[in-house]
């Protein structure tokens, strides 16, 4: 267990060299520090209205003024980022846990198998995301879980596939061929010695897929089929402060700002991470 | 008479194509005794691989089993089930694969892999760990405990094939099967691993199955050859026979090109002029028959079965016709 924990450590180190690298650490960070501590980082209640301080610029009891019910914009920016990592962390790990097994499964089963599941994938991704969206809310209704369930839905066939090619191209490579011939079983196979070799590409393409789910949860809470009104989120914010932009801009500065730096933050963190993991770079070190 | 381990017993292989089927082995027949070096020799494409891909069951999906048995401690292995062959795999038939910079994983250090492959083994981690020592102690690998944190790239590639030769001796098999297991490496390092095989064979008394192209190896290590030619055996014998008083044109020819036997300068080493035939069309007759300069005509239209000429020494040729004891 100590390795790992020392390798976890050196990918650390290895990304904080890497000044873009360092950039997206620290951005990642105090996203993820606001998010988890914002029932104490927050100076008033997300959701309390107050409609006599409404529609109000930056001041030092406002730090990005207030919306046209009253909520503090900054509280609301806040308690959203915890929203946005509440639908983009279970949607990508559901994704990448889903998407790994059957791709791997694909990969190393029978080709009827692998005609099947291609078949399962290439269905998903036929469908464009947004009307995806829109069905599965008109069936089960605007909330977190469905914006987690439409994200995940859609994003299981991209790490399917590369799981999938990642283990077809293994399959044949003469150490899996030892490690039959040494009497392993296909679980053996699969999980002791395929999934080490795969799993560091798709920790790469979860860490880059971060930002778009945050985005995607922001357009679709912008288009009213995300998380449900009184509940902020980056994308809410963005809607309201869009139809009231001639009375105040800050509302746009408030969703938008978020959105674009957490988007650049997971962005710098994924390519270092893609550098610092990749086997190839890893061995000239 | 010593034990028999392993009977190939009238084995042919086809491989289903798109050309027809494509008739990788046929009708190869010959043993390996208990603790004995047997050397399988031939060109490239002449059905070595196929051959023990079939012994361990680990052969393509287009292959079909035509004829023939292998038997392995008298038992069928081409009727035993999966589940069978699994639990032999690794336990009483090991292999060395040809290129040492491929057969381990990347990703995990040798000491994860070696304790990995002890799976069916009981004993504690630390017991494993220690066993996975002591074997890469036995090939000659300096400071065992540390290399074993170490990943596959951290070695060379003679130390790297000395590893896949620790692991497959890990669970002291009774057949260890060597494909070309030099083949990869430099003449230095080839010797090295020579040496170390004929070392372990005597520490462990296993059998192996040494398959190369080198001829010069062969005749060091080996007690018995069988030369194989386009799918089939052609000679089969003791090491001193095969090379002192071979019985086929095309064994004799393969002596004559080695390298090693030549002994005066030449612009161009010797070669044995022809194509190996084409495996899916095969023409009736000698398969040899186009590249053999002693060829009669009886050649063009029967086949010449393996005839036993003396004990233990067989040879597929009409040029022996005569001299048939049995």
């Amino acid at each position: 267990m100590e390795k790992s924990h020392s390798e976890l450590g050196q990918i650390i180190v290895g990304v904080a060299r890497d000044p873009l690298g360092l950039m997206g650490l620290i951005i990642v960070g105090v996203i993820v520090f606001c998010a988890i501590f914002a029932y104490w980082i927050v100076p008033y209640d997300p959701i309390a209205m107050d409609i006599k301080s409404r529609l109000q610029g930056p001041s030092s009891a406002h730090l990005l003024g207030t919306d046209q019910l009253g909520r503090d914009t900054f509280s609301r920016v806040i308690a959203g980022g915890q929203v946005a990592l509440k639908v983009a962390l279970p949607a990508v790990f559901g994704a990448m846990a889903i998407g790994l097994t059957l791709g791997m499964i694909a990969g190393y089963g029978p080709k009827w198998l692998d005609n099947l599941l291609m078949l399962f994938f290439d269905t998903i991704r036929s469908f464009p995301t947004v009307m995806f969206a829109l069905a599965v809310v008109a069936l089960i209704g605007p909330s977190l879980q469905t914006v987690v369930f439409v994200v995940m839905a859609t994003s299981i066939p991209t790490y399917g596939r590369v799981a999938r090619t990642q283990t077809l191209t293994l399959r044949n490579s003469e150490f899996i061929l030892a490690e039959r011939s040494m009497g392993a079983s296909m679980a053996r196979i699969l999980g002791v010695h395929m999934l080490p070799n795969i799993i560091g590409v798709l920790a790469v393409l979860a860490a880059m897929d971060i930002p778009t789910v945050i985005a995607l949860e922001a357009g679709l809470s912008f288009l009213g089929l995300g998380v449900k009104p009184p509940t902020p989120s980056w994308g809410a914010l963005l809607k309201d402060g869009y139809s009231l932009i001639r009375q105040t801009p800050w509302l746009v500065v408030g969703g938008g700002l978020p959105i674009i730096l957490a988007t650049l933050g997971f962005t710098f963190l994924g390519e270092s991470l893609r550098d610092v993991v990749d086997p190839k770079l890893r061995k000239q070190r | 008479m010593t034990d028999t381990l392993l009977e190939i017993d009238h084995l042919s292989v086809d491989y289903e194509t798109g050309r027809g089927d494509l008739k990788a082995l046929r009708d190869i027949t010959f043993d390996v005794n208990k603790g004995e070096i047997v050397g399988i020799v031939g060109e490239s494409g002449c059905g070595k691989s196929t051959l023990i891909s079939s012994i361990l069951r680990l052969t393509a999906p287009n292959t079909r089993f035509r004829e023939g048995e292998i038997r392995f401690k008298g038992q069928d292995l081409l009727q035993a089930s999966e589940r069978h062959m699994r639990d032999l795999r690794g336990a009483d038939i090991s292999i060395v694969f040809q290129d040492p910079m491929q057969t381990h994983n990347p990703v995990l250090t040798i000491g994860q892999q070696m304790l990995d492959i002890q799976h069916r083994s009981k004993q504690s981690k630390a017991d494993k760990l220690a066993h996975a020592a002591k074997m890469l102690g036995a090939v000659g690998i300096p400071d065992p405990e540390a290399r074993l944190k170490q990943y596959p790239h951290e070695f060379s590639g003679g130390m790297r094939q000395r590893i896949a030769i620790a692991m497959a001796l890990m669970s002291e098999p009774d057949l260890l099967i060597a494909d070309e297991p030099t083949t990869a490496l430099d003449a230095t390092l080839e010797v090295q691993i020579i040496e170390r095989l004929q070392e372990l064979q005597r520490e462990f008394h296993c059998a192996i199955l040494f398959i190369s192209h080198h001829l010069g190896v062969i005749a060091e290590l080996c007690d018995r050859v069988v030369v194989m030619y386009a799918g089939a055996v052609v000679e089969s014998g003791e090491v001193r026979e095969i090379f002192h008083n071979s019985k086929h044109p095309y064994t004799r020819r393969l002596i004559e090109c080695d390298p090693g036997h030549i002994k005066e300068r030449a612009r161009v080493l010797p070669t044995i002029p022809g194509e190996v035939p084409d495996l899916a069309n095969l023409p009736g007759g000698c398969i040899f028959r186009d590249r053999c300069d002693q060829a009669m005509a009886r050649c063009a239209t029967e086949v010449p079965p393996l005839d036993q000429l003396k004990e233990g020494h067989h040879a597929a040729c009409w040029l022996n016709h005569e001299e048939v004891t049995t």
